[in-house]
């Protein structure tokens, strides 16, 4: 029962939005896309936002619309994100968090109002006009706010997109820490591979207002039938545990069934699981495993299928050991001088390994 | 010198704030509908309601008098239900003003309506907040300066007011006699003093409503912004 069901019609101009798909209600659902596919319509239908759209939306056994139900935005217990926060003007900080608090009846705030607010770093925020915040604190206004109304979904759309790298990269483990510690299902428009790859454990992939594939999100971003792969910034997640961690260099080894790879070293318990991101661009592929290299992550792998993403580029998606997938990016010129074709093995060299969760 | 008569001034007062206090009523409404329709019969309404900017007052005037009048439909109406009818009456004068003075309501609002967009209303729906209580929590706020406007433009303006309740209201003290009507009759008797005190009077009065406007619209427009 614990699902998001979501089929929807609608038909704007030229632009034809028919999708349908099913997502588990847990954890974070991507919602991703190039800009004009549809994204952000189908977030706002979800939310009851955009009336025109014809279809059904069904949230964990919960009915919001059908053929003869609509249930209007303010009844729908959730919980929406947009991409500028959106905060009230005329309200305090402290009066923005409060608006949909205290919207709610007391007994089904099941999310303290002190969890959140110390959650994503606002205590000292509180007393503010919302006009003396930067970017970052107020989409981390707007983060609270939202959750503050105890939402059975939360609905994000890209509200990391109008923030800077900087700032990006500050709030990225507030949104992991949600994840880990408030267990809301949430959908999160992102058209950027990275932040899904931080954030999501299933992904919806949108184009030109049609599911173009869905699954789990280290399986769509590697998969070279799709776009994503061809990206700039294209990456591959791994999974595996803490396994020791060296003082001398500052490193975290992180063990696969396939091998090991050594991140730079984080306070984390050995044995804990970890997600590793490892972008395509910094894996380069050798026919011999090198010990005279400056590398320290060499894994063996099976090329399972190449791609060219433009005249000079091609990308390899390779099988490790365990059964776990690795993007390759290399130039077509060492593709034909390494002679690589599907099923051959090789070594993977992996320059840089960020650990993400 | 006979003693300075209040009277008008009070009349005049009165039937300022009155149609103020129902414009805004009334007109909110129209104008929040203007700002959000997009019925392909929006612009004939909108021309409706902005004819009184247009039209001379003594028209205004002629066709409410026809219409309010016993042989006119409103007029038969209100006779029917034991409400006499309006012609020289403080009620005429009142409904006249609404009419009249629509436009300055309503287009100041809509103006504040439209640029607010439909942003603050949506993201007040995802905080569980009903349609009604989005307008007052949300919309009432943001839209003071827009309101201020209306209420000091409406009064202003009604205080204004001379060919319409001519035609209408006529010159009955105490009922119809409002200062603009005053100071023609004084004027036509050639009572000097007395139209000296009360267009003088008028003249600061409109002065210092709108002065204050702009101080007070410039510090709530200042105040929201970063």
């Amino acid at each position: 029962m614990s699902s998001i069901e979501v089929q929807l019609q609608s038909r704007l101009g030229d632009f034809h939005l028919d999708v349908a798909f099913s997502a588990p209600a847990n954890g974070v659902v991507a919602l991703f896309g190039r800009s004009g596919s549809g994204k952000t319509s189908v977030l706002r239908a979800i939310a009851g936002l955009n009336k025109s759209v014809t279809g059904s939306v069904v949230i964990q056994g919960e009915t919001w619309q059908n053929a003869s139900t609509f249930i209007p935005t303010h009844k729908r217990p959730l919980g929406y994100v947009f991409q500028e926060a959106s905060l009230f003007p005329h309200l305090s900080v402290r009066k923005n968090l409060e608006y949909g608090w205290q919207r709610i009846p007391a007994s089904e705030r099941r999310i303290k109002f002190d969890d959140v607010v110390e959650l994503l770093g606002i205590v000292p925020l509180l007393q503010r006009a919302t006009a003396r915040l930067s970017g970052g604190e107020r989409q981390r206004v707007g983060i609270a706010r939202a959750l503050l109304t105890s939402p059975k979904l939360l609905l994000m759309d890209e509200p990391l997109s109008a923030l800077d790298h900087g700032a990006k990269q500050a709030i990225l483990p507030y949104l992991e820490s949600l994840h880990d510690q408030l267990n809301i299902p949430s959908l999160y428009v992102s058209h950027d591979p990275n932040e899904v790859a931080h954030l999501a454990d299933h992904m919806i992939l949108l184009e030109q207002g049609k599911v173009a594939a869905q699954g789990k999100a280290s399986e769509l971003l590697t998969r070279l039938d799709l776009p994503i792969a061809g990206y700039d910034d294209a990456s591959s997640l791994l999974e595996g545990t803490v396994a020791s961690h060296d003082y001398t260099y500052h490193l975290t080894w992180i063990s696969m069934e396939c091998g090991r790879v050594a991140v730079a070293r984080q306070d984390l318990p050995e044995g804990r699981r970890a997600r590793v991101e490892i972008r395509a661009r910094d894996v380069s592929l050798s026919l011999h495993a090198h010990c005279d290299t400056s590398i320290l992550n060499i894994l063996p792998a099976r090329v399972i299928d190449t791609h060219d993403i433009n005249q000079t580029q091609t990308i390899v998606r390779l099988q490790l050991l365990d059964g776990q997938t690795l993007l390759s990016r290399i130039t077509r010129r060492s593709a034909m001088a390494l002679g690589i074709h599907e099923g051959m093995h090789l070594y993977a060299q992996v320059k840089s390994v960020a650990l993400i969760s | 010198m006979s003693p300075f008569d209040w009277q008008p001034v009070w009349l005049t007062l009165k039937l300022a704030s009155t149609t103020t206090l129902l414009l805004l009523i009334i007109g909110t409404p129209i104008a929040w509908w203007l700002a959000r329709t997009r019925a392909w019969y929006k612009q004939p309404i909108a021309a409706v309601v902005a004819l009184p900017l247009v039209l001379p007052p003594t028209v205004l005037g002629f066709y409410l008098l026809i219409m309010l009048g016993p042989n006119g439909p409103i007029g038969q109406f209100t006779e029917a239900i034991g409400l006499g009818t309006l012609p020289f009456t403080f009620e005429g004068l009142v409904l006249a003003s609404v009419i009249y003075s629509m436009p300055f309501v309503v287009q100041p609002l809509q103006n504040t309506f439209e640029t607010l967009g439909s942003r603050p209303m949506e993201v007040a729906a995802t905080l569980r907040a009903s349609p009604l209580d989005r307008f007052m929590s949300v919309v009432v706020p943001l839209a003071r300066p827009g309101f201020l406007t209306a209420a000091v433009l409406c009064f202003a303006h009604t205080i204004g007011e001379f060919g319409v309740v001519l035609m209408i209201g006529g010159s009955i003290p105490g009922e119809t006699k409002v200062l603009s009507v005053a100071i023609y009759d004084h004027v036509e008797t050639l009572e000097y003093d007395q139209a000296h005190w009360l267009a003088g009077g008028m003249l600061v009065f409109s002065f210092l409503v709108l002065m204050v406007l702009y101080f007070v619209n410039g510090r709530l427009t200042r105040s929201h912004q970063p």
